[in-house]
């Protein structure tokens, strides 16, 4: 094992949360602004993880690469976010404090994650608004000119800013306009259409990454003093998410295979208000905000397989199944709740739709109560998209919704500071595990991905730098990069030479549902040792029987698919022995075996209050449990409940 | 100035299709640098070149007014100024402005159609145009129509060159005597339909260039945004029917003059004389 | 909702690489879901043509929601498909008959070369946004966020701007190939904005130039605004317009005469 699994907390923060990360910055060695050019980090990622760290370093003085497979760094899934971000600014007076979003952070995460992170998490939470607003993000304002905010799930003060229903794209464009202020002034310099494939560690360290150009097909190696990764969680090992269509897992788990840890790949969470599905060819899925729960109500027919349409049910026969089990909270329980509600009564064959595979949210009575205007003002461009995806309109018939997978908790094992467990290897982002525990506020995503490239790593990096002044980083002509070269072109060659007779995309859509039937919503150890059991035997026929035409060098997308989905198959296995491993419910991870009598996740304090990490010990073995335990000081662990 | 050096080195750009001007002119010659200058001097010299040919339309209506009328405004457009300026000398500076503005329009034309066919790539399928109309995409031939047929205008009504093969009455070419002149050209049905399609391509350019003057300008508010499509088809309209009466009428017998006037005893007379008369 | 299968006839452009020849080929997309999106549908026809071991068609997407601005595809003529202010990827088969016969090209314009099929480079945007596209503010320097309240209609007006995603469908459908929309809307996000004045003639002037580098010049077709996925304004055309020539003369200014 390489490093070791030291959280590397800042001394006292046990005693004085409040001051550990200021303490810690000062405790830090710093890299004098002269020096700072002699420093070459690569960053891997353009997304708000990446571009903000990168262009924040580009600021600072350090020679930085960013390598990103888009076509423009703008195109990251960042983008995609739709709802907001989080900051204790108490702009709204009503009672927030960096405090109390440190609090409901660690308790959303259900105990899960670090205390100290997330206490800096929320500390900066407020830098991050200052400065988008600065770069010119369009966030929300009231007629007086100042910022507006509103209420997300799992806090009860109004802390989230937005930019109508493209949060993300907002921020994103503020980072990535911050990152190409610094490609012109040549302090970044940029690959893009350039895929990582696998990263060089020597002597204990990690030296540079080896990446293929996706348009000529070249591949090359790249050193640095450090590897920054910021390349986005693993949702679309399910297929089925609302994740882009390129999002994957590739540069983390080829980390994870030289040596970094992957911690806690089991905590995925599910978003309850997605659009079902409509056909085998479906590519994925779209998200719906959440905020429609507000004035929808979820129901399904209360016999099974009734086809009736949703206007012909009479209201006696209609089960409000939310409203039902949780009078106090009712439609807008959280998000895990609302998404393992749904799958039980679709499961009962009580589903709607053609495919059985969606629950009603119904706006009738809504329209009904404020009228057809009001309702359109407040969800109307939700409305739209829906109708322009399924062709029904949600005015005069209800919504069809179904949960998906939408983020991932888990990632490579990072320290305070952002480090892996191989030194000088970062990870930011959705690609680390750190902040989030076991699952994530709504509207904390944006907030920890800006927090760790603007706020955290450009600090933190410096640390690991200082103590390399005077080093050049390796040479990429070096032998051990020749090596890792030659492992990638020859895992090309055999790609294009396996000659088999089914697409990547076949393989990829039956992981997919091994993943979504075992290592779903519900978990069990049965369906988990299945799944461990037929992932693996999935995975040799990909290997073997897999068709990939075209060449190597050139633009080929199955090559590329190839490579991503080939990571997805090993991932997908750990997933289901971490899922096995952890014997308790908490969070985005619910196992059958471990509910209370009314059917509520019941964590397990005693045994599992601890990070679970990974470490690669070979393709044909199986990786190596090792355990972070967690300590909390601040937020006492507490069970959750929504009645 | 502020222009990155070399994007290319930079991004995966391609080849620029245009390089920026090795030598930077003092302001504002550094604005017909560009095509956003090139297009603010196009949209100036096509209003002052719409102001022309309006005038110059309610100028011809003096044509209903009869022979001696239309001479004396002919003989006041050469006496500008007078007394005080020499005779042509305003009209000589008027005609200046109006050929630079001309020739600053064509030049700008020509450079900005080279850029952009520099700029394009041809699509091999037929296109759905959307918002595209026949006038914004017939400028180009509108605009060459328009110039040959100015120069065909000069010639004809303005030199006299084609008075000796059209089959002209008389001596021809009457030297300010407008009435007569146009009689003898558009009595020819060919010059008169002729004439007929230079109006049509001048309103069509006009209805294109108007609207697209505001925007190349940089003058926009919503409060009038939505006069722009009204002002542009009521130029021109009021261009295509004043002018294409004239060929119309001609051809009709209403405008018609039965012999030459005596021009140079009207201007010894001075008019008003004859007017008193 | 009613499930139905469609048979339709593709004309698509396919071309190996950058400097090939293109050529047209025509593929059968048969028992296409009227459920499907336009790009699931040509999925299919990829799993079909890799099963018949032709190599796929090369196309870009990645969202699939209509915001990350990846897909571009010319559709009958029309960038990115008939329905009004709606990317590729959100274009769905329903609107389609039973024996359409589609044709689809690559995105084109002289700097936007083809890759492969129907893939294009469009760096030629990021040069335009790399010229200027930005506020100068190093991360930490930033005053308190309400430090300057900005009025309703200048936020609101600046994200309209704010809204574009880059796609590129503007120049694909420009006559002229112009990217006067693309960059308007760039320039005018934050020319808007408070925060943007400092360098606002100096970015107007920087990035309209690095545009006329790469693309041709605007006629007022409209063109652009109508295939527009996000339905950017043209008025900001007009702004930008009006800023670029201001901008030489306070350029000038701000220089000290130096012109």
């Amino acid at each position: 094992m390489i490093g070791s699994l030291d959280s590397r907390l800042p001394a006292g923060s046990a005693d004085n949360i409040q001051d550990a990360w200021t303490n810690h910055k000062f405790s830090m060695k710093l890299v004098n602004p002269a020096n700072k050019r002699k420093f070459e980090v690569i960053v891997v990622g353009s997304g708000l993880a990446g571009a903000s760290a990168a262009a924040t370093m580009g600021e600072l003085g350090y020679k930085v690469k960013l390598f990103t497979f888009h076509d423009s760094p703008r195109r990251a899934h960042s983008i995609a976010a739709q709802g907001g971000i989080n900051a204790a600014k108490n702009y709204q007076n009503d009672g927030d404090s960096v405090h109390r979003l440190f609090y409901d952070t660690v308790k959303g995460g259900d105990f899960r994650s670090r205390e100290a992170n997330v206490h800096r998490l929320a500390e900066v939470s407020v830098n991050i608004i200052d400065q988008a607003t600065a770069q010119g993000v369009p966030f929300a304002r009231d007629y007086g000119g100042l910022l507006d905010n509103r209420s997300f799930g799992g806090a009860q003060v109004s802390r989230t800013f937005y930019a109508r229903g493209q949060t993300g794209q907002q921020l994103l464009l503020g980072a990535y306009s911050a990152l190409m202020r610094q490609v012109g002034e040549g302090t970044v310099e940029m690959h893009t259409r350039t895929e990582m494939l696998d990263l060089v560690v020597h002597d204990g360290a990690a030296r540079g990454i080896v990446v293929r150009d996706l348009i000529t097909g070249d591949v090359t190696s790249h050193s640095g003093h450090a590897v920054v990764l910021a390349t986005g969680g693993y949702g679309n090992v399910y297929y089925l998410s609302t994740n882009a269509m390129m999002s994957n897992v590739t540069a983390a788990w080829r980390a994870h295979r030289r040596g970094a840890m992957f911690a806690n790949p089991c905590y995925t969470q599910i978003h309850p208000t997605c659009i079902p599905s409509s056909d085998e060819f479906q590519s994925k899925l779209t998200l719906m905000s959440e905020s429609l729960r507000n004035d929808g109500r979820i129901w399904v027919p209360e016999g099974m397989d009734d086809s009736r349409a949703a206007a012909d049910i009479p209201e006696g026969e209609r089960d409000y199944y939310l409203e039902r089990k949780y009078p106090a909270f009712g439609n807008l329980v959280p998000r895990d709740v609302a998404s393992r509600n749904a799958k039980t009564v679709v499961d009962q064959g009580r589903g709607v739709g053609t495919l059985k595979n969606g629950v009603f949210l119904d706006f009738a009575d809504a329209i009904a109560r404020d009228g057809k205007d009001l309702v359109a003002s407040k969800y109307g461009n939700l409305f739209d998209m829906y109708e322009r995806i399924t062709g029904e309109d949600p005015y005069s018939q209800p919504m069809r919704i179904y949960p998906a997978i939408h983020y991932t908790m888990g990632g490579l094992w990072v320290d305070y500071e952002l480090q892996s467990n191989v030194p000088g290897l970062f990870v930011l982002g959705e690609a680390n595990f750190s902040d989030h525990g076991a699952n994530r506020l709504g509207a904390s995503a944006l907030m920890q991905g800006l927090a760790d490239g603007y706020f955290v790593l450009p600090y933190t990096i410096g640390n690991y730098l200082a103590d390399q002044l005077g080093d050049r980083p390796m040479d990429a002509g070096d032998a051990a990069f020749r090596q890792v070269e030659a492992e990638v072109n020859e895992q090309t060659n055999k790609w294009l030479s396996t000659n088999g007779t089914k697409s990547v995309d076949y393989y990829h859509r039956e992981l997919g549902k091994i993943m979504w039937d075992y290592i779903g919503m519900e978990r069990s150890e049965n369906g988990l040792e299945k799944a461990i059991s037929e992932i693996p035997a999935l995975k040799a026929e990909f290997h073997k029987n897999v068709r990939i035409l075209g060449t190597g060098d050139g633009l080929n997308q199955s090559l590329e698919k190839a490579n991503r989905v080939a990571d997805f198959f090993e991932l997908g296995e750990l997933m289901a022995r971490d899922a096995l491993a952890r014997e308790e419910s908490c969070g985005g991870h619910f196992r059958a075996e471990h509910q209370d009598a009314e059917g509520e996740a019941d964590r397990d304090d005693e045994n599992f209050q601890h990070v679970a990490a990974w470490e690669w010990t070979g393709t044909d073995s199986v990786q190596n449990r090792h355990t972070e335990d967690l300590e909390f000081n601040y937020v006492i662990p507490s069970k959750r409940s929504y009645k | 100035m502020a222009v990155t050096q070399r994007p290319q080195d930079k991004l995966r750009t391609p080849k620029p299709i245009n390089k920026p001007p090795r030598i930077t002119m003092p302001w504002p010659l550094n604005l017909y640098q560009t095509a956003i200058g090139k297009k603010w001097v196009m949209a100036l010299t096509g209003i002052g070149l719409v102001g022309f040919v309006l005038s110059h339309m309610i100028g011809n209506l003096k044509l209903y007014q009869g022979q001696l009328k239309v001479a004396e405004y002919a003989e006041g457009l050469r006496t500008l100024g007078d007394p005080i300026l020499p005779k042509y000398s305003v009209l000589w500076l008027l005609r200046i402005g109006l050929i630079a503005m001309f020739m600053l329009h064509i030049h700008a034309a020509v450079t900005l159609t080279r850029m952009n066919a520099a700029a394009n790539a041809r699509y091999q399928s037929n296109r759905n145009f959307q918002s595209a109309n026949l006038a914004s995409r017939t400028t180009r031939i509108t605009g060459i129509i328009i110039a040959v047929f100015v120069v065909w205008h000069l010639a004809d009504l303005t030199w006299g060159w084609t008075a000796g093969f059209m089959g002209w009455r008389g001596d021809g070419f009457n030297y300010g005597d407008p009435l007569w002149n146009v009689d003898n050209s558009m009595s020819n049905i060919v010059i008169a339909i002729w004439y007929m399609i230079a109006t049509v391509a001048v309103a069509v350019h006009l209805f294109h260039g108007i609207r697209s003057a505001f925007t190349s300008l940089g003058i926009n508010s919503p409060k009038f945004n939505r006069l722009r499509l009204p002002i542009a088809a009521g130029i021109a309209g009021l261009v295509l029917v004043g002018n294409l009466l004239f060929p119309i009428m001609v051809q009709a017998g209403v405008l018609e003059a039965d012999e030459p006037a005596p021009i140079e005893e009207w201007v010894k007379a001075d008019f008003a004389k004859e007017l008193a008369e | 909702m009613s499930e139905e299968t469609l048979n339709i006839t593709l004309k698509v452009w396919r071309q190996d690489g950058p400097e090939d020849r293109g050529r047209f080929e025509t593929y059968q997309a048969e028992n296409i879901s009227t459920h499907a999106s336009f790009l699931e549908m040509l999925d299919v026809v990829n799993e079909n043509l890799n099963e018949d071991g032709k190599e796929p068609i090369a196309f870009e997407s990645d969202c699939r929601e209509g915001i990350c601005g990846t897909c571009n595809l010319m559709i009958d003529g029309k960038a990115h498909g008939p329905e009004k202010g709606t990317a590729t990827c959100q274009l769905h088969m329903r609107k389609y008959s039973d024996g359409d016969t589609i044709v689809i090209e690559p995105f084109r314009a002289a700097s936007f070369p083809i890759i492969k099929d129907l893939a294009v480079n469009r760096a030629a945007l990021d040069a335009i946004v790399m010229s200027g596209g930005f506020i100068s503010v190093n991360t930490g320097a930033a005053p308190d966020a309400n430090l300057t309240p900005v009025p309703k209609e200048a936020a609101d007006q600046a994200f309209d701007a704010a809204a574009c995603i880059g796609c590129g469908a503007c120049v694909a459908a420009c006559p002229n190939s112009a990217a006067q929309l693309f960059t308007s809307a760039k320039v005018q996000h934050m020319n808007l904005l408070p925060q943007g004045q400092a360098e606002r003639w100096q970015r107007t002037e920087a990035m309209i130039e690095t545009m006329e580098m790469f693309f041709g010049s605007c006629t007022n077709h409209g063109e652009c605004h109508d295939a527009c996925p996000k339905e950017i304004p043209l008025d900001l055309i007009a702004w930008t317009n009006r800023d670029y020539i201001k901008s030489k003369n306070k350029n000038r200014k701000l220089a000290g005469q130096r012109g």
